[in-house]
């Protein structure tokens, strides 16, 4: 039976609760830290445990948490991150709904080790509902003592609370969060200056998912050692994988780092298979942004390995041949779906979501969605096909944030992988707008070779 | 002048905002703006000129600050709306399992398309970007509630719940208000 860290009590009737959350060993991990370590001593758990960014970037977060600058009376902040909107994503929500109780501890874990004495999360609007769960979590925790002045006689003091968005994709950028709770437009900021050296109010800031402030709970109560062990290589730990798309059983998954891919799509205990029993067509392993794979690349890396879910492995064959964890937004498609469709739709969202501050950005990804639709409805050339992949080439690298990256990218692979289905568009425009490609051939021996 | 005194939030509101200023130190008040703009949008309906200025005072800034906010973020309506927004979303992952349908379905039956409000003033019809309900698709959102799972049956029941009742999608400080 595979470990879980973060969703092991997740089934406990009225877990979202402060008494069965407390009497199910919660809040034992903040009697630890704070009557028995140091602050230094979480952060060096938490570098022990290898533990990585579940935003998205993968970044370990250990290391993050020394870049954080500690001049003398300037208050340092730390903010949760759970905008949680990039497509085919919803694990922070579920969490929040769920185990409430579980973030707000890692909040204060985190803070500690951090020294932050007031902490923010930043909800996206649309999960007020969420938002109400936590902010009575927070109420709860405020009147056992958890949180404000002198937190269980240590002297130490945290104020938590959680603030809204309302409606930007772009928020979920660190710098443009940061922006958001001050109360301006989510326009990224340029770096540098860090968050770590100037953030939120141009105070030293860090800026953490909440996946990745929930793993800090079991680290602190097994040890980062114990964490590491779990996992295969530097992907340590556990990771929430939202699933959804044709499969049998989307929804939200915890596993262990280093699941084969197969045993996920495939197997009972997880997603239980393709829907009406098609064929899958192609699959994005982490979220919109990340490259598609085709079906031959799924299962199994160029290189015919069994493809893993761990950073490294759906990383593997780099964008030629591979992809990325991302977020953990793992989306699976059958053979009926249309891929030049999918990538138009993926593009109209990051048009829709620029913030438009660079013009490649602004530009690209209005342009993008355009070509897209065209060759969508039938109406494209096959000039239009290399025009994509020269718009998409010249956003990539040349914006304020990553978002020109993350609308690029997606294009270029569908592109690389599906291009004689973009091509059947130009060549077969009546046929392409009553039926589906289906799937494309496997070009696994084209791709060694290469 | 006059226009704005009729603009008032009732005193739970008001405490309520009060409570959401104290979260930030002193002077950062406005880091409350996305928060107040939510409250004020629940209770008035949508954030008309008179209602954005209310704010600004509300949180002593400038009405230009608010503005920009209010028309950066989408959530934020500065042209009237139905009582219920019905927002379905239309990214990947719901339109692969049938957000298209969904849409269709919900124009034929109030005779609206994506944008418009129906000529009772109730209901009005938005396509909007993945709210992270992906593995619940198809979805929508209709104030402050989540539908998953969508079919035509459960869309007539809902828009009948709502024809009755338009609060009935908030479910916070605004439920009385
Ligand atoms: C356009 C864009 C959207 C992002 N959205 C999110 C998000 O919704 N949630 C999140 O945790 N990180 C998001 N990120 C990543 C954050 O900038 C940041 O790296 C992350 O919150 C760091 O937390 P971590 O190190 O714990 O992963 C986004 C980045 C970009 C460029
Ligand atoms: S890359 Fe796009 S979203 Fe990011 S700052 Fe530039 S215009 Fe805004
Ligand atoms: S794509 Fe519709 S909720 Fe995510």
């Amino acid at each position: 039976m595979a470990r879980k860290l973060l969703l092991n009590n997740v089934h406990i009737e009225g877990i979202h609760n402060y008494d069965v959350y407390r009497k199910n060993g919660g809040y034992a991990a903040v009697e630890k830290a704070l009557k028995t370590m140091s602050p230094e001593d979480v952060v060096e758990e938490v570098k022990k445990s290898g533990l990585r960014g579940r935003g998205g970037a993968g970044f370990p977060t250990g290391m993050k948490w020394s870049f954080l600058a500690k001049p003398e009376g300037v208050p340092r902040h730390l903010l949760c991150n759970a905008d949680e909107s990039e497509p085919g994503t919803f694990k922070d929500r579920y969490l929040m709904e769920k185990i409430p109780h579980l973030l707000i501890e890692g909040m204060i874990l985190s803070s500690f080790a951090l020294g932050a004495n007031q902490s923010y999360i930043y909800i996206r609007g649309e999960y007020m509902f969420v938002l109400r769960i936590v902010e009575k979590a927070i109420a709860e925790a405020y009147a056992n003592g958890w949180l404000g002045k002198n937190i269980l006689g240590t002297g130490y003091d945290l104020d938590l609370s959680i603030m809204p968005g309302a409606g930007a994709y772009i928020c979920g950028e660190e710098t443009a969060l940061i922006e958001s709770l001050e109360g301006k437009r989510g326009n990224p900021r340029m770096k540098p200056p860090f968050p770590a050296i100037q953030g939120l109010w141009q105070r030293p800031t860090v800026v953490n998912n909440v996946e990745t402030i929930t793993a800090v709970v079991p680290i602190v109560n097994e040890g980062g050692d114990e964490y590491a062990k779990i996992g295969i290589g530097r992907s340590t730990g556990t990771k929430l994988i939202s699933a959804s798309g044709n499969v049998n059983k989307p929804g939200v998954y915890e596993i262990e780092l280093g699941l084969s891919v197969e045993e996920f799509i495939y197997s009972d205990q997880y997603l239980g298979g393709m829907k009406n029993g098609k064929r899958l067509k192609a699959c994005v392993p982490g979220g919109s942004s990340v490259p598609i794979l085709p079906h031959y690349l799924v299962c199994k890396t160029a290189n015919g390995e069994d493809r893993l879910m761990s950073y490294e492995s759906l990383a593997d064959g780099g964008f030629q041949t591979g992809s990325m964890l991302g977020s953990g937004g793992f989306i699976v498609f059958d053979e009926d779906q249309c891929i030049v469709r999918n990538t138009w739709n993926f593009a109209r969202f990051y048009h829709h979501e620029s913030c438009g501050q660079c013009s490649p950005c602004r530009e690209g990804t209005g342009w993008m969605e355009k070509v897209l639709h065209r060759l969508e409805e039938g109406h494209g050339t096959i000039a239009d096909i290399d025009l994509l992949w020269d718009i998409q080439r010249k956003i990539e690298g040349n914006t304020i944030c990553p978002l020109g990256d993350a609308a690029a990218w997606p294009v270029a692979a569908a592109i690389r992988h599906f291009r004689e289905e973009f091509e059947w568009h130009v060549n077969q425009p009546k046929e392409s707008q009553i039926r589906n490609y289906g799937l494309v051939a496997d070009k696994s021996f084209q791709t060694e070779n290469a | 002048m006059e226009n704005n005194q009729r603009i008032e939030l009732p005193q739970h509101l008001l405490d309520e905002v009060q409570r959401v200023i104290s979260l930030f130190p002193e002077g950062k008040q406005k880091s409350a703006l996305l928060r107040v703009l939510h409250i004020a949008q629940a209770h008035f309906g949508w954030l008309s000129v008179d209602v954005m200025d209310y704010v600004a005072r509300l949180l002593h800034i400038q009405p230009i600050e608010v503005y920009e906010v209010a028309t950066f973020y989408s959530m934020y309506d500065t042209q009237q709306v139905g009582k219920v927004k019905l927002e379905v979303c239309r990214t990947g992952p719901c339109m692969i399992e049938g957000a298209e349908n969904i849409v269709n379905y919900i124009e034929k039956k109030l005779g609206i398309k994506d944008g418009e409000t129906t000529a009772d003033g109730i209901f009005t019809l938005k396509t909007v970007e993945c709210l992270g309900a992906c593995g619940y698709a198809p979805m929508l959102q209709a104030g402050e509630k989540f539908h998953e799972h969508l079919t035509e049956e459960k869309v007539d029941a809902l828009i009948e719940a709502y024809r009755s009742n338009p609060v009935a999608n908030y479910m916070g400080e605004n439920q009385n208000g």
